[in-house]
């Protein structure tokens, strides 16, 4: 086997606790589908046939194939992790070290996209990389965010990330919360790739191809707990680091290692035969020195950058606005469902999503909305640009307006709702007003 | 038996057709009633008469009847052509004759020869039929255009009768059958070259593969991503590549119950390298390499256990790798060495891994020389061949192709790599050396191919449209200050962009091919292939 899928679906969804309170993270509904469905079907396009699941014990009872809405035989390993340690992603993988045989292909449940993923495998394939990720262009979000106070803070927490000449060979990254005093880039790195391109403006997917040598460097150094912020960074500060690309001395090298019990990044299995057919090769990745391609590195990181198509990650509000607008360009099933109970003089927009066995009673406007299944929304409702979970209420004559309601609310009658965050199970009061971030927006 | 070759012809010209015939007819009867020896003539006589008979067979496919009308004018040929060629016109009468008197007993004499015509053409169909189904590594090339198959002719490989929608649509039956997907073509191809595959880099074959590849060895998928890519380039890399793919299949292989592994292996082989051949058609080498492999397992006994027989096996290649590849390098940098003097200017091409070895054994020997290294674009590999001498520490200078008739006096030896040699004597090998080979041939400068036997091949070819290699045409844009000039070529209804891999150089231009056999000239091939084959 080539590759195994591990999908890390134990976050907590710290970043939009507004929803996650009450649903977990994994569960929240995106155009009517869970959250894990995208990445799963993402998977099963690409001809997975199983994957490993690492989640807490509540989501685990609810991931059953039909709740899924799976199409495809994908088989689904579901292990369950406690959240009181606060286990970081690298926790995660070294609590399922046991089960990964092969190369190991990381996912986040928050992933949604359309990306080719045989374009970061093959970077991983062809360069016979101990790392590849997957980065896509930051979009910025247009929607007002309902509860946010004013714009959004920017310039914290970017992240700057070095890529060489061609795009895809990862030189550098960090976080602007771990620079102090500025960006330092060590000259060695710059001797080898003379031409740098630093960019800010890039979304981490969450999307990481490891190789068998790095889970067993994992299971080995028990500091490491976030695959994010400390692994990936370490191994792209490894690939320039003097002492795993010594080649000459190799008993040395192996003793040394032996002592300090470390596992060498570097010597994963088939390198010496690799060193051979590479020596007779007449390919080079960069020209103009006198070193052989890859500057002899053994560790090497690859990142595919999406220029366009659609990546987000749901970790905030913002974020799950969004994903709400773009849902309906990545399901192939029809917008309303066939179960859902549509009246006659109501006006359904086009880019609306209508769950399963709604009740969406006369002279209602839906536009640029989600409805969630089994809801039921009586008459002359306007609702416009929001979301609607799983069984809602809407009394009649209500005025629903860039706004998040969430799961099994009710609406009052009359209610006039604009950019609010309604939390679950809560009952807005008939004739009641809910207006923008000014006045007590968020009712939880 | 002079005298009774000019009595004949006499006869012949003057008598009648039947006389003549006669004559003849009672003085070869004559010379085998008394015993005689025949005599160099008349034996070739006697054959040449057979070969005439058998074609004339095969020609008239059963119209007996229509052999009277041709006769008359191949018998005035033959007249006219016996006052010039004596020696030529017995024999030429000879035929005719045979077939005079074939015709001129009965109607049941023809009629079986007409049954048995029917009979060989029946067996000769059904055999080229059988012949075109089994697919083989190319084997054999016809001089005969792709259009003009008859049974009789060696069937045509399928790369190179891309135009030929019959043959793409096999191919396209054979790799569904084999779970691989097919690549499509790209580009508009210049005409010349419409019979060749022309693919794009950024269409790789992954794209239609399952990304844990369960039909594909993910070693083959990534030798595969690595060919198409250029990662693993030129000859000697790719086949030893491939060997070391082979050996992690061997290893990860488990023979299925009721099946022997010395069939069974082999037929899982056969997708691999079918994908592999989609990625990157496959070289000479690489293909006496699969040859040699497929052997070793169908030698192996039926009785060995898994375990013994893959360890066989994989040791088999070890062994392939470090006597064809690794010994013979150093067996031919001993000879060539001898063919560096001190003061030599050497001139290579391109990045070939033998002569590069070549060149920094003789350097470690302590011969002075200096190289001039001359490179091409697209690929412009000269300049990695230049960085590995530089890096030794040998003198360099580098050129572009263009620059090589300014250069030539300079030179006094030149020094080429081959991809393969043809079986009569032309060296195949990266586009652009028989430019060099013309011009160090006008400048009188020796020119040495340093090849190993392995990459050998017995086709013949003796132009380089037949069969070539067509690269990604896109290689051929540049960006020259942020512009790229060829961007959008595809728009452009009469342009077409060519990029191709290999050329073939005449033996004239080469003076001796270096080999791990010895040196030998470059005509010699046909010899070492038989030897070759006659020790296996």
């Amino acid at each position: 086997m080539e590759l195994q899928a591990v999908l890390m679906a134990a976050g907590g969804g710290s970043r939009m606790m507004e929803l996650t309170y009450n649903t977990h993270k994994p569960l929240l509904p995106v155009g009517n589908k869970p959250l894990i469905w995208y990445p799963l079907n993402l998977l099963e396009r690409v001809g997975f046939e199983e994957v490993i699941i690492i989640t807490t014990k509540d989501v685990q009872k609810m991931l059953t194939p039909d709740r899924l809405k799976l199409d495809g035989k994908m088989k689904l390993d579901v292990v369950c992790i406690q959240l009181e340690g606060e286990m970081g992603t690298a926790d995660a993988l070294r609590h399922v070290q046991q089960k990964i045989k092969t190369d190991v292909l990381v996912l986040s449940c928050d992933l949604i996209t359309d990306v080719a993923l045989h374009e970061v495998v093959d970077l991983f394939r062809a360069h016979n990389a101990s790392m590849a990720m997957l980065m896509s262009k930051l979009h910025e979000f247009t929607e007002t965010v309902p509860g946010q106070k004013g714009k959004k803070k920017a310039g914290e927490q970017r992240d700057f990330v070095g890529v060489d000449a061609t795009g895809q060979r990862l030189l550098f990254m960090a976080n602007e919360a771990d620079l102090e005093d500025g960006l330092t880039i060590r000259k060695s790195i710059m001797c080898k790739h003379p031409s740098m391109r630093i960019r800010t403006g890039l979304l981490d997917a969450h999307l990481y191809c490891l190789k068998r040598c790095v889970v067993d460097f994992l299971v080995e150094n028990k500091n490491i707990s976030s695959i994010r912020g400390e692994l990936i960074p370490y191994l792209v500060r490894k690939q320039f680091s003097k002492s795993v690309n010594l080649p000459n001395n190799k008993d040395e090298v192996e003793m040394s290692q032996k002592m300090e019990g470390q596992t060498n990044l570097g010597s994963c299995k088939d390198e010496e035969l690799l060193r051979l057919t590479q020596e007779r090769s007449c390919w080079n990745d960069h020209h103009g020195d006198m070193s052989e391609a890859y500057h002899g590195g053994k560790v090497r990181c690859y990142v595919h950058i999406m220029e366009d198509g659609v990546c987000y990650r749901v970790n905030t509000l913002a974020a799950y606005i969004e994903a709400n607008r773009m849902a309906p360009k990545l399901i192939e099933d029809p917008p309303i469902h066939p179960s859902a109970v549509i009246s006659e003089c109501t006006q359904v927009g086009a880019d609306s999503i209508i769950g399963a066995s709604c009740q969406i009673s006369d002279k209602t406007s839906i536009k640029r909305s989600t409805v969630g299944a089994s809801s039921t929304v009586r008459e002359k409702v306007k609702i416009t640009n929001s979301i609607l979970m799983n069984g809602v209420t809407v009394e009649e004559g209500c005025n629903i307006q860039g706004s998040v309601i969430c799961s099994n609310a009710v609406i009052g009658r009359n209610a006039d709702i604009k950019y609010c965050l309604v939390g679950s199970s809560q009952r807005i009061e008939p004739d009641g007003e809910c207006l923008t971030v000014t006045q007590n927006a968020v009712s939880v | 038996m002079a005298d009774a070759d000019e009595t004949s012809k006499q006869a012949e010209r003057n008598t009648n057709v039947g006389d003549g015939i006669a004559v003849k007819k009672q003085d070869i009867a004559r010379a085998k009633n008394e015993g005689k020896e025949l005599t160099k003539d008349e034996k070739q006589r006697l054959r040449k008469e057979k070969k005439q008979q058998k074609k004339n067979k095969k020609d008239d496919k059963g119209e007996s009847e229509h052999e009277n009308v041709p006769l008359p004018p191949s018998q005035a040929v033959v007249q006219c052509q016996s006052q010039k060629a004596p020696s030529v016109a017995p024999s030429l009468a000879l035929t005719p004759v045979s077939v005079c008197t074939s015709e001129k007993p009965a109607k049941s004499k023809a009629e079986q020869r007409a049954e048995r015509r029917a009979r060989q053409e029946a067996d000769r169909a059904a055999k080229g039929k059988k012949g075109e189904s089994a697919q083989q590594p190319p084997s054999g090339k016809s001089k005969a255009p792709p259009n003009e198959l008859q049974p009789v002719v060696k069937r045509l490989p399928e790369h190179v009768q891309v135009d030929d929608p019959a043959a793409v649509r096999k191919l396209a039956k054979k790799l569904e059958r084999q779970q691989i997907p097919v690549r499509s073509e790209y580009g508009y191809k210049v005409s010349l070259f419409s019979h060749l595959h022309q693919y794009s880099r950024k269409a790789p074959l992954t794209q239609q593969i399952s990304i844990p590849s369960t039909v594909i060895h993910p070693y083959i998928v990534r030798l595969g991503l690595q060919y198409s890519q250029g990662i693993v380039a030129g000859s000697n890399a790719r086949s030893i590549a491939l060997l070391h793919a082979f050996q992690k299949v061997i290893q990860d292989y488990k023979t299925p119950p009721n099946e022997e592994l010395s069939r069974d292996l082999v037929n899982k082989l056969k997708p691999y390298i079918s994908y592999l051949n989609q990625c990157r058609p496959l070289s000479a080498s690489m293909g006496n390499a699969i040859k040699y492999v497929k052997k070793e397992i169908s030698n192996i006994p039926c009785l060995c256990k898994e375990e013994e027989a893959k360890k066989q096996l994989l040791s088999c290649i070890d062994n392939y790798i470090k006597e064809k590849i690794t010994l013979a390098a150093t067996t031919i940098s001993a000879y060539a060495i001898e063919k560096i003097s001190n003061g030599d200017v050497i001139l290579v091409y391109g990045c070939s891994s033998l002569v590069n070895h070549i060149l920094c054994d003789a350097f470690d020997k302590k011969r002075k020389f200096s190289v001039i290294v001359v490179d091409s674009r697209p690929r412009l590999e000269g300049r990695e061949a230049l960085r590995r001498l530089v890096k030794k520490g040998i003198c360099c200078t580098y050129v572009l192709i263009s620059a090589v008739s300014y250069i030539l006096p300079e030179v006094s030896k030149v020094f080429l790599g081959a991809h393969a040699l043809l079986a009569n004597g032309y060296v195949m090998s990266r586009v652009g050396t028989s430019q060099i080979a013309l011009v160090a041939k006008a400048y009188n400068v020796p020119v040495l191919v340093c090849c190993e036997t392995y990459k050998f091949c017995e086709r013949v070819q003796t132009d380089s449209f037949v069969s070539n290699e067509l690269d990604d045409p896109d290689d051929l844009m540049v960006t020259r200050k942020g512009k790229i000039h060829l961007e959008n070529w595809q728009d452009i209804r009469q342009l077409g962009l060519l990029n191709l891999v290999y050329d073939v150089t005449p033996p004239d231009f080469v003076d001796l091919v270096i080999t791990d056999l010895g040196m030998i000239p470059c005509t010699s091939v046909p010899v070492v292939l038989r030897v070759k084959n006659v020790d296996q």
